[in-house]
């Protein structure tokens, strides 16, 4: 049986690379993907604690595999709002470079 | 065996996210993701979540990452494989390294005494969602109903405004 360490390891290694990939990429496509990865790995942590701590003090229910499907669900609408941005974006500046997205700069 | 299974899905998953970190195509990056995800479904599987792992593929497999590729496709040219990094990358992987730096050791020290992985039945999810979740299921319909309509006002064009 894997412990639960194990899958947050997993979880830490998902988000980091996400977080690598939001800081250094130029492309708004792949920061959103990044991003995705990042709320991934936050699902992966959540459901495992969730079959692991099942009936552990406060813990009931399953209630971790809920908030991720709740994650699941602002993820979908995250995306789609993220696609009609960077269209806008590309059709108004032709380029989804967010260096170049700099009318907003202080 | 479950050892066998975990790691084998466990390298997909970090692979296919170490691809869409580092792909210079942008399409290439939108398969590793899905390699990714799949193989994230793959590790629900393993906890027991099979409902999970279920509305992963089906959302995620199928919904986002056609979407994405719709946003790649709609944003295509000729600049993709020239801006794939920008200047600062080498700061961002020392960031993220001390940020996994941060984790490890947290995850390590708070150990959580944890019982052997439970199966969530589909009815007991059902139940839960429409007994204690049941109004951040009715909020969570809203706000996919405002990200529709929000979606549909910004990216139509100008023209068909008046």
């Amino acid at each position: 049986m894997v412990d639960l360490v194990w899958f947050q390891f997993l979880s830490a290694v998902l988000f980091v690379i996400g977080l690598y990939g939001v800081l250094a990429r130029r492309s708004a496509v792949l920061i959103v993907m990044s991003i995705e990865l990042m709320l991934n790995a936050v699902n992966i942590n959540l459901i495992a604690a969730a079959s692991h701590m099942e009936g552990v003090g406060r813990f009931s229910n399953f209630d971790g595999q809920l908030i991720a499907i709740f994650i699941i669900t602002v993820a979908a609408a995250e995306v789609g709002l993220a696609l009609a941005i960077i269209l806008r974006m590309f059709r108004n500046r032709s380029t989804v470079n967010l260096d170049e997205i700099n009318l907003m700069k202080w | 065996m479950a050892w066998a299974i975990f790691v084998v899905i466990a390298v997909f998953t970090i692979g296919g996210a170490l691809g869409v970190v580092v792909s210079r195509n942008v399409v290439h990056a939108a398969l590793a993701l899905l390699v990714s995800l799949i193989a994230v479904a793959g590790i629900y599987l393993v906890l027991f979540a099979e409902f999970l792992a279920l509305v992963q593929v089906l959302i995620y497999g199928g919904a986002i990452i056609i979407v994405l590729l719709f946003a790649i496709m709609l944003t295509r040219n000729s600049e993709y494989p020239r801006i794939a990094d920008n200047k600062q990358w080498p700061l961002a992987a020392v960031a993220a390294l001390a940020f996994l730096g941060i984790l490890v050791p947290s995850f390590l020290i708070n150990k959580i005494e944890d019982t052997n992985a439970q199966n969530a039945s589909f009815t007991g999810i059902g139940e839960s969602l429409f007994t204690t979740w049941a109004v951040p299921f009715e909020i969570a319909s809203l706000v996919l109903l405002v990200a529709l309509i929000g979606a549909i006002i910004i990216a139509r064009s100008d023209e068909e405004e008046s």
